[in-house]
């Protein structure tokens, strides 16, 4: 699988955030985009899941454009609900993205099998993330999508995404994460936004 | 390829500064001479002299009815192309036509009394047009309610096509149901069945109302660019202020 | 598809069962209209037993509305929103799953508990049945066309009143002809024709709020 971004152009109401942006991935690869606040890392991770059509450039996989059957899009907010329990929740995911794997697999992943039958509201933000990053397990798609992963999350929390991330890349899948953090993708690829031109 | 910038509307601008004060001009001829041939028509033998509001409650019902069809076309213009000019086409036209729509209804009002014996009756014709305009009051609170303009233009547009079913409901109602209302009389496949001598000052009115609307229109549309300018500027200078 | 479909509905539900807000409230603020009416009227109770079924409407019809709020917010808020945009199936299909279970959790609640209401108001029992056939086929539309002002509205701050307000223009034939089938049927006229209306009524928004539904969301997005 290759990964293509062509002169990607993003607006923000009448800022210019970026133009002609352009990177490619290949199957086992992972992107880091870094800038500082307000540079358009969110807007840019959205720009490639199709959420937000681009003002200009294109988002090619292999040739064709990008199928939403293809990635996961694990977004600044946790789209957890409070009232469902952990296992709930996955379950909703999984369905919903037509998932094959087990939830509990992915709880266990996660460290979170202990929660899984309490009310997700009674979670702290460090493992309302871990449920939402659950939600990359139950369903195979090639490419991920993450936006601020290691939000909240402690020194286990992120071990267990680089964890998960690793396996992903040595399944050949791709990575794009923006981020402030530090992130330990070995061997990740920097595109900075914010700065000099792409 | 870089990004283009947000269309310019220089030429809109020329072309309003000229336009606006002809509309009016041509609104204030016309209304004049439609009020002047209007007090001089016969009156009705039946209502008499009150027949006359229909010089002015008839030709607002058609502006407010086609300033909602022009609205529809300018949320085409924004949901098809993201035009930014229909954004501002839409967001003008609105509270003229939701003017002329209470103009509509008040004369009607006016009219009904004498006529019906009633101020207002829920039938078929009135009540679609109150529901026009309580759709109009809808659109203009979408308007202000949100703050960015592109997104609240997006949710207007949904907003005003969605409304657009009730337009031919409004013509056809009082065919579809038996009404208190007159039925269609002018704008009918048969040819109008209005006699000559009250149609003319009818359609002179119509006229202008027309150009009233297009000079109030046009100048809307200015203004509103205008608006959108400075607040721009403003935009612009806060974010140089932060570097 | 459908298994995506059914755990949209399922979730929903589960949540308005549990969010302890949204179907109870709904039920609670009929009742108190209904309640309400005969202390405005009078002690007039011919009177409020005719209005009854028109009462009743009433009381449906604001409930739905006002329930109307967060439908799709509720999802914005919290980011699942995004999660439906990317499921493997068309928006428009969401958004009447998103339909189904609203009008399964607040709507057919409303249906259920009219006859019993209506009893408080003194209708009598043929009366009863007509409205309460006449809210199974109108509550529906009244959620369908309520999906279009709960998408247009979804990222503005939850002002349950303002999508009510934003609705109820459209919403109005649904109360025409849901009140005018009643009445033919409670007349003993024939009562097929506004029957029919409205049930094509219901039929035309149950296609048209999830497709404009979801074009609302779609252009909200930036």
């Amino acid at each position: 699988m290759r990964l293509n971004i062509e002169g990607l152009a993003c607006r923000r109401g009448e800022r210019v955030l970026f133009d002609g942006l352009s990177f490619a991935a290949e199957a086992g690869d992972a992107v880091v985009v870094t800038g500082p606040n307000g540079a358009g890392k969110t807007s840019l991770i959205r720009l490639i899941a199709g959420l937000t059509p681009p003002q200009a450039g294109a988002v090619v996989v292999d040739g064709a454009p990008l199928a939403r059957e293809s990635l996961h899009l694990i977004g600044h907010l946790d789209a957890v609900k409070g009232a469902l329990t952990v296992k709930e929740n996955l379950a909703f995911s999984r369905a919903l993205l037509g998932g094959r794997i087990a939830g509990e697999t992915a709880l266990e992943a996660l460290g979170l099998a202990a929660l899984s039958e309490l009310p997700a509201r009674v979670l702290s933000a460090g493992q309302k993330r871990r449920l939402a990053l659950a939600r990359l397990l139950v369903a195979e798609r090639p490419l991920w999508l993450l936006d601020e992963p290691t939000a909240s999350l402690d020194a286990d929390g992120q071990a267990r995404l680089a964890a998960i991330v690793a396996a992903h890349r040595a399944k050949n899948g791709i990575v794009v994460a923006a981020t402030h953090a530090a992130l330990d993708f070995p061997g990740a690829r920097e595109v900075r936004l914010g700065g000099a031109p792409a | 390829m870089p990004i283009r910038d947000l269309a310019n509307p220089h030429r809109f601008l020329a072309l309003a500064r000229a336009l606006v004060p002809a509309f009016a001009i041509l609104a204030a001829l016309l209304l004049g001479l439609g009020l002047v041939l209007g007090f001089r028509a016969p009156a009705d033998y039946q209502q008499g002299e009150t027949v006359r509001i229909m010089y002015v409650h008839v030709p607002a019902a058609w502006i407010a009815l086609g300033t909602w069809v022009l609205m529809a076309a300018s949320a085409l213009g924004t949901l098809v192309w993201r035009h930014p000019l229909a954004d501002v086409s839409a967001k003008a036209a609105a509270p003229i036509g939701a003017a002329f729509c209470l103009l509509c209804l008040v004369t009607g009002a006016l009219w009904g009394r004498p006529m019906w014996g009633a101020y207002w009756v829920w039938d078929a014709r009135l009540t679609s047009v109150l529901v026009l305009f309580l759709l109009y009051l809808g659109v203009l609170a979408l308007w202000r309610a949100i703050d960015d303009p592109d997104r609240a233009a997006r949710a207007a547009a949904v907003l005003t096509l969605v409304g657009l079913v009730n337009i031919p409901i409004i013509k056809f109602s009082v065919d579809w149901w038996s009404t208190l209302h007159q039925p269609a009389s002018v704008f009918r496949l048969g040819g109008s069945t209005i006699h000559p001598a009250l149609l003319t000052p009818l359609l002179v009115m119509a006229l202008g109302f027309a150009a009233l609307f297009l000079a109030l229109y046009l100048a809307a549309m200015r203004n509103e660019i205008l608006r959108r300018r400075v607040r721009t500027a403003h935009i612009l200078a806060a974010a140089r202020a932060e570097r | 598809m459908i298994a995506p479909l059914a755990a949209i509905v399922k979730r929903d539900l589960l949540l308005a069962v549990r969010a302890g807000g949204g179907a109870g409230v709904g039920l609670m603020f009929f009742l108190a209209v209904v309640v309400v009416v005969p202390f405005a009227v009078g002690p007039d109770i011919p009177l409020i037993a005719r209005v009854g079924p028109a009462v009743l409407w009433l009381g449906a019809f604001l409930a739905s509305l006002l329930g109307l709020d967060g439908l799709f917010s509720a999802d914005h808020e919290d980011g699942s929103l995004d999660l439906l945009f990317l499921a493997p199936v068309p928006l428009e299909l969401v958004a009447a799953a998103k339909g189904l279970a609203h009008w399964l959790a607040t709507g057919l609640p409303l249906v259920v508990l009219a006859p019993l209401l209506g009893l408080l108001l003194g209708v009598e029992p043929r009366a009863l049945g007509a409205v309460t056939l006449s809210l199974l086929v109108g509550t529906p539309a009244l959620t369908f066309l309520g999906l279009v002002g709960a998408a247009i509205a979804v990222a503005l701050p939850r002002s349950g009143l303002f999508v009510a307000v934003l609705t109820l223009p459209l919403a109005i034939p649904i109360l025409i002809f849901g009140v005018g089938a009643t009445s033919a049927a409670i007349a003993g006229e024939a009562a097929a024709a506004p029957f029919k209306f409205a049930l094509s009524l219901t039929l035309f928004f149950l296609v048209l709020g999830p497709a404009a539904a979801a074009a609302a969301l779609r252009h909200a997005r930036d």
